[in-house]
């Protein structure tokens, strides 16, 4: 297992589960984002702090996101729409697994490719039909993996990293949301 | 004697193993079926059988209700006295209550719920549509019966454990003993937490020996949706994961068959069984419903087989986790003289099998005789 550099240091996730299985209070994360209207459809989001392991922690730099709606909804263009972003979180929250998984299991990968596509009926955020959900009908995400492994080997690091997939679960599972003025 | 499988069993219900699978020190099945599967009756039967033949002082009729350290060892009371004891064996079983997730509360009074401790057969429910929580053997053998009496069912599926009834000609069972799977330690496994917690297999013991997963359901007319995550506004919603148990379960019993197959080949006894084969996956329906209202009437009852849960009420020594289980190594528990036996990967994966508490009993029996022996 020692020859296999995917560049994730399994044996810290392993340690960290181990003590938090006794420490649960220490796994309780809470991740933030800040955002602020520019103009039209377009905001900027800042994301650099957040809490974990029982104290404020920071990333190395603060990530801005802008989001805005293309020209064919009228807009400037100035970032990926809003509902793009959860594309971008899936597919980055499936790469990690898929790497991670296969550095616990001992395969080396190659590479690793995934294209997403959200199926989304913009009659929903239109108001035209009741009936139309605002958010997405279907995502579906295609990977293309290059590793040591056999197809089935890869079929289970894809599935297994589904399981075990944050962003996964958010989509696919209800969650409750509070919105409020402050 | 025997009262869970007197009372807490559904009446079409019958064994997971095969007869020839049913042994106990001293006492085995030897009837004319061999590769049948028993029925509540004869289960019943074959365990007072084995009272009567190993003549242990069985007091039917007394309820332990409680358990408490002394000086020298434990307090026994129970509805009929008490007893003093040096040592005691706990063999009171991992499935005592049915467990069910705290949203069913929120469920609207109009839906009747059962669990299957409450589940009799498809008679006992007025006319209409049944969700079927869980996948596993409960949820599945439960969900063709009720589709079977003309009602519509709806399935919810999480993670469960897919299984042939016969593999390469025999039952998937005969592998699962014969290739050593069911003798792995409990010391040699990864996670052995996980390995506890594992579902039982979707199977069915039928005379016609059939395979009842989720595709045989599906050409029943059994409707699919994923796990329940919640309810809001009376509607229950399920998970979009749907594909993905599917796979993770496809996948698994792929390994599974992988290994029967190697087995197979390394030990020379390819010749003595069918070529190997292979299954169709899971079929994926076109569109899972995300969403039920459970106000609509489309179901009227919900049935609960979303798994069970050990009751340790009448316990008063401190060897419970904060999941509810006990902890215990190999089935010695963390008190001087308490054991426990009959609980899932308890010391192999064959543990919680008729046939698998002989070589367990003789391990924990052991120690406990180290235990009285030092304390003399």
């Amino acid at each position: 297992m020692t020859a296999v550099t995917n560049g994730v240091n399994v044996q810290a996730l392993l340690d960290a589960r181990e003590v938090l299985k006794g420490a649960p209070e220490a796994a309780q994360f809470v991740w933030r984002a800040s955002s602020r209207w520019q103009n039209g459809v377009h905001s900027t989001t800042t994301v650099k702090e957040f809490f974990g392991l029982g104290q404020e922690q920071s990333h190395k730099r603060e990530a801005v996101f802008d989001a805005d709606h293309p020209e064919v909804f009228a807009a400037e263009d100035n970032g990926i729409t809003p509902i793009e972003y959860l594309l971008v979180g899936l597919a980055s929250c499936l790469t990690a697994g898929v790497a991670s998984v296969a550095q616990n299991r001992g395969i080396q990968l190659r590479s690793v490719e995934a294209t997403l596509e959200g199926k989304h009926d913009i009659r929903g955020i239109l108001g035209v039909d009741g009936d139309v959900r605002n958010g997405f009908n279907d995502i579906k995400v295609t990977f293309n993996i290059d590793a040591d492994a056999s197809k089935q080997d890869i079929e289970a690091l894809v599935a297994q990293s589904q399981k075990r997939s944050a962003v996964f679960d958010a989509l696919t599972n209800p969650t409750n949301v509070t919105v409020e003025v402050a | 004697m025997a009262n869970s499988w007197r009372r807490e069993r559904w009446d079409s219900f019958r064994l997971l193993t095969p007869n020839w699978q049913s042994r106990l020190p001293g006492h085995r099945y030897e009837g004319p079926d061999p590769d049948g599967y028993m029925t509540m009756g004869e289960v019943t039967e074959f365990i007072e059988r084995f009272a009567t033949l190993s003549r242990a002082p069985v007091r039917t009729g007394t309820n332990v209700t409680s358990v408490r350290r002394t000086d020298d060892g434990y307090q026994v009371t129970t509805s009929r006295g008490e007893i003093r004891c040096r040592t005691i064996v706990i063999a009171s079983g991992a499935c005592n209550l049915p467990a069910l997730p705290e949203f069913a509360d929120a469920v609207p009074d109009s839906v009747e719920q059962l669990t299957p401790f409450d589940y009799r057969g498809p008679g006992q429910l007025p006319d209409g549509g049944v969700l079927v929580v869980g996948a596993s053997a409960t949820g599945v053998q439960l969900a063709a019966e009720l589709r079977r009496s003309g009602r519509p069912v709806i399935l919810s599926v999480g993670e469960h454990v897919r299984m042939p009834r016969t593999y390469r000609g025999r039952d998937v069972l005969w592998w699962m003993d014969a290739s050593g799977v069911w003798d792995e330690r409990f010391d040699e496994i990864d996670d052995l937490s996980r390995a506890r917690r594992l579902p039982s297999p979707q199977l069915v013991g039928t005379p016609e020996r059939t395979t009842l997963d989720l595709n045989t359901l599906a050409s029943m007319g059994v409707e699919m949706v994923g796990r329940w995550a919640a309810v809001r506004d009376g509607r229950a919603l399920f998970s979009g994961g749907l594909r993905n148990v599917f796979s993770l379960a496809d996948l698994k019993m792929e390994r599974l068959l992988d290994t029967f197959d190697e087995w197979a080949k390394t030990h020379g006894r390819d010749a003595e069984v069918e070529p190997p084969e292979r299954f169709a996956p899971t079929r994926v329906p076109e569109a899972a419903r995300l969403q039920l209202d459970l106000r609509s009437g489309e179901v009227i009852a919900i049935i609960w087989a979303t798994g069970f849960r050990p009751d340790y009420g009448w316990l008063d020594v401190p060897v419970i986790d904060a999941k509810g289980r006990l902890r215990h190594e190999g089935g010695v528990v963390d008190s001087p003289g308490l054991y426990a036996l009959g609980l899932p990967v308890l010391r192999r994966r064959r543990s919680s099998f008729i046939h698998g508490v002989e070589a367990d009993a003789r391990e924990v029996v052991e120690h406990l005789a180290r235990q009285l022996a030092v304390r003399r």
